[in-house]
């Protein structure tokens, strides 16, 4: 048994390979550093992982659970020479620093791992994801279930032999398609015409076993309709089921939901109704072909995505020689496309959540102008309006024009040849701080706003860092982590700005958090102005393409703080090469996905009505909860 | 073809010169689609990232409620169109289906951006429909990813357009003029993949003669198989002259065509895609036979 002293206040704050020398000395059987070429952290034997965990959390001050995902390494050949599954766990203190990586590994037929949800309870999500894709099983998990896919579905899909119907090979570009490809249909070469396969074994006499009542029984809360009694009074508990198809849901999230009376008993959230492979087709993809895909997981804000992404790879292509950094310019026109995505996304954000608590679009009909003229600028910049694809490894794609020309916005436009310094000073110094003025005129002080959000969906401090929530979630909570100031990245620390934080932990502290992000967003971007100016003269795009389209082998995780919080790109490049043009893993850590984690626990208590409220105060996009 | 007022009152019919300014006559096709082409009230409905361009094309600047739109509703039950505005899961074309069903006729889908349309950036993946009109039919087609909101503008006046062009002397081509409602769509069913259940017997039985092999094997004959528009090259003509993958295929394909009273699994759906062209021509016929007449 591992000795639980008191904890030491030295090992708390010390650097990261002092908490891995502490480690080693404390478990000599069961850690070891992970010597691979280019890969760091640990490696702790599956055995003693819940013991490791713990003693990192409690003695060496790792409380905060970031990422937890899987890689298979079925035939790499470089790495390893056996073929295992390996568990990647990434753990920060929310006083700062970089992660503290730790994996485990397991043997693939019988794939399993003790499970870290009794030490962090935000790996309850991640490990059910993994258990889905990867088929890695959890002991004491206390919900293991196929979260993004359905009971029944054939095989792990994220396991390197795991191939899909329209598969065609490992790697792309496909032979099929270039060089001289020609077009063709996949549906064409499927027997059913259809993006679907089968089995062999598959019995069709068994198909209406898997239900929607198995799925409400596998939740605890059967059919039938349970009897509890309140003063004498008998009554029925009422099963209500909300989604996929709702409108207060942001989207195809879906909720089953144990009522007495108005109150939640219970919640379970389901999701996947999105679920569109980005992982497994990002597995097959270019390094360079994956950034418009990182468009499409945070919808509303594409330029934070692409940013997370390329930083991720960026640190795999310094080892290479020909490696240039982003230039200095480059380097401000990201940070200036990410405050202005992460302006858009809080207008929206506290849009939605609005309509959810009554105010039935009136208050996004107010942010869309601004909006509206934001993504005139990215379709001028980047020439489209939402899927930005703007980032490149180096650089950015472009630069940014002198004019503002539309040619495709013909309609009601408003920025059609306008100079683009001038449409930024007067977005940033006047027209973003007027709206949001206007937006706390209206609503801060109102009173529906705070009788319907003081003191609903609480969310502890303890909590919203054991669940490993992110963003305004966190930051609401009374937790000043903010990863532009704790694991700082591209120019943020020479930015003059404030963490935004509230203590109270409910829907209004969320709302205050994004109101005060944004007019700290106004604060950089009016810092950003004048770093336009003085680098007019420098190339944003030089170093574009500088490193070669291969990366040398390793590991990297990129993080950045995107809108809804923690955004995170594990990749990982590995094979039988020197170098690799594709990732051998991909893996999102989504903000999205990991906060709805506690949704059940701070609806529990709450009013049906408040639900629909607690969950728009997360602020998800499906695109990225289900990837 | 906007209700011109002047040629309604102006007709071949004798009407009285004390009402000439007050009836109106006209056809009743032209009076139903009038109407509906004016009041089309799209689902609430957002899927995935084409919803955000959905909801830009709703909200102020660009306004859809300027061509009749004004009204979502939140309900398929008050619903006439169903804007697919994203990606397709096979998780997700389940509800898909059964809110298509609770739509009262007559009902159109609008399918937005290249997911919705055939996959998208998306289609490879194991859990992606490719398309929505896979399993519904689909009316109009908005490319882009996602459209911009004039692109999803335009593609609701060229939904109007169609609307236009129905009739109900033609029964086949807008089925909702037929008598009593139509059939409903089978709800597919998430079995080990996802189910269509017209698709049901073509499973079946190639589940029975794919029985006898390894779970992978089956899955690469499927791979192999040429494109379904020359069923001829599987069953043996390119057996004694193709090249080494193409015999192998053919051999394995051989194995497959051994059903006892049946006929190979993809002469099944060469039907299916033969009956479906012939149908599409026959309607292309009948509306440019009409055009000419109209015109």
């Amino acid at each position: 048994m591992v000795d639980m002293t008191a904890p030491d206040l030295d090992l708390k704050t010390g650097s990261i390979d002092d908490a891995i020398a502490n480690l080693k000395e404390k478990f000599p059987d069961a850690v070891s550093d992970d010597t691979r070429a280019g890969y760091g952290g640990v490696i702790v034997d599956k055995g003693q992982l819940r013991e490791v965990a713990q003693y990192l959390k409690q003695n060496l001050g790792f409380d905060y659970l970031s990422s937890a995902t899987a890689v298979d390494y079925l035939g790499e050949g470089q790495h390893t020479t056996d073929d295992h599954l390996e568990m990647v766990y990434h753990a920060y203190r929310t006083s700062g620093g970089s992660a503290l990586v730790f994996k485990a590994q397991t043997d693939r037929d019988d794939a399993v791992v003790p499970s870290l949800v009794p030490v962090w309870k935000g790996a309850d999500f991640q490990e059910s994801e993994v258990y889905d894709l990867f088929g890695i099983k959890f002991t004491d998990h206390p919900n293991l279930r196929r979260i993004l896919l359905w009971d029944g579905f054939h095989g792990h899909p994220m396991r390197k032999d795991w191939k899909e119907p329209y598969y065609e090979e490992e790697a792309k570009p496909f032979g099929s398609r270039w060089p001289g490809g020609q077009v063709h249909r996949a549906e064409e070469k499927t027997i059913f015409g259809k993006n679907v396969q089968y089995p062999a074994d598959i019995d069709l006499s068994r198909l209406t076993d898997i239900s929607e009542s198995k799925l409400y029984e596998g939740f605890g809360m059967g059919v039938d309709v349970q009897k509890v009694t309140h003063d004498g009074v008998e009554t029925d508990q009422l099963i209500v089921n909300m989604g996929p198809h709702h409108p207060s849901t942001h989207g195809v999230f879906r909720m089953i939901m144990r009522l007495d009376g108005e109150s939640v008993r219970d919640l379970e959230p389901i999701m996947g109704y999105l679920h569109r492979n980005h992982e497994k087709i990002g597995e097959r993809n270019t390094w360079l072909h994956n950034i418009p895909f990182t468009d499409r997981l945070d919808y509303i804000s594409s330029m934070g995505n692409n940013h997370g992404y390329v930083l991720a790879v960026e640190q795999l292509l310094a080892h290479n020689k020909r490696w240039k950094p982003p230039t200095y310019r480059a380097e401000v026109l990201r940070v200036l496309m990410v405050e202005m995505s992460r302006i858009i996304n809080h207008l929206w954000a506290i849009g939605f959540w609005l309509n959810d608590i009554g105010a039935f679009f009136t208050p996004v009909l107010y942010f869309i102008e601004e909006r509206e003229r934001m993504m005139d600028f990215f379709e001028a910049v980047a020439g489209s309006r939402m899927m930005c694809n703007y980032m490149r490894f180096g650089g950015v794609f472009a630069d940014l024009p002198e004019r503002l020309r539309s040619t495709a916005n013909l309609m009601n436009d408003r920025v059609r040849d306008y100079n683009t310094m001038q449409f930024l000073t007067e977005m940033i110094n006047e027209r973003i701080p007027r709206t949001i003025d206007d937006l706390e005129e209206l609503l801060t002080e109102n009173e529906i706003v705070k009788v319907r959000s003081i003191g609903v969906g609480i969310l502890s401090k303890e909590d919203a860092i054991n669940y490993s929530t992110a963003g305004p979630l966190l930051r609401g909570s009374g937790v000043a982590y903010d990863i532009r100031r704790a694991d700082p990245y591209s120019i943020y620390p020479e930015l003059d700005f404030d963490v935004a934080v509230r203590n109270e932990g409910d829907m209004y502290a969320r709302y205050s958090v994004r109101v005060q992000e944004m007019r700290e967003s106004i604060r950089i971007l009016k810092q950003i102005l004048p770093r336009l100016e003085y680098t007019a003269n420098e190339s944003a795009t030089a170093n574009n393409g500088s490193h070669g389209d291969k990366a040398p082998l390793g590991e990297a995780y990129g993080r950045v703080e995107n809108g809804k919080g923690e955004l995170g790109y594990y990749v990982v490049s590995a094979g039988n090469k020197r170098a690799t043009s594709n990732p051998w893993r991909y893996h999102v850590r989504a903000p999205s996905f990991i906060n709805l984690t506690p949704l059940g626990a701070m609806s529990e208590g709450m009013k049906v009505a408040d639900v629909v409220g607690i969950l728009g105060s997360i602020d998800i996009v499906l695109g990225e909860t289900d990837r | 073809m906007e209700l011109n007022l002047q040629e309604l009152s102006t007709t071949q019919y004798p009407v009285p010169a004390d009402m000439a300014n007050n009836v109106a006559i006209t056809s009743l096709s032209k009076l139903y689609n009038w109407g509906r082409r004016n009041s089309m009230w799209p689902m609430l409905f957002g899927l995935a990232c084409c919803a955000i361009e959905m909801i830009a094309t709703a909200s102020s600047r660009f306004d859809f409620s300027r061509f009749g739109m004004e009204v979502m509703r939140a309900t398929p039950r008050q619903s006439d169109l169903m804007i697919v505005s994203g990606t397709v899961t096979k998780k997700m074309i389940v509800p898909i289906v059964r809110l298509y069903n609770q739509m009262p006729e007559p009902k159109y889908v609008l399918a937005m951006g290249a997911c919705a349309s055939g996959g998208g950036p998306f289609k490879e993946g194991y859990n992606v429909v490719s398309g929505i009109d896979k399993y519904l039919p689909t009316d109009v087609y908005v490319p882009g990813c996602p459209p911009t909101p004039q692109a999803l503008l335009f593609g609701m006046i060229a939904l109007q357009k169609k609307i236009d062009g129905e009739s109900l002397s033609l029964m086949d081509d807008v089925p909702w003029y037929g008598v009593g409602p139509s059939e409903p769509t089978p709800v597919p069913i998430l079995g080990p993949d996802i189910i269509d259940p017209r698709q049901m017997d073509m499973i079946r039985r190639r589940a029975e003669s794919g029985a006898r092999q390894a779970d992978t094997a089956v899955m690469d004959v499927s791979r192999e198989l040429p494109a379904w528009r020359s069923p001829a090259l599987a069953t043996g003509a390119v057996a004694e002259g193709g090249s080494g993958t193409a015999t192998a295929s053919a051999e394995a394909t051989g194995e497959l065509t051994a059903i006892p009273g049946g006929k190979a699994p993809w002469e099944e759906s060469e039907e299916i895609y033969e009956q479906r062209r012939i149908n599409a021509l026959r309607r292309k016929a009948i509306r440019a036979s009409r055009r000419t007449q109209e015109g």
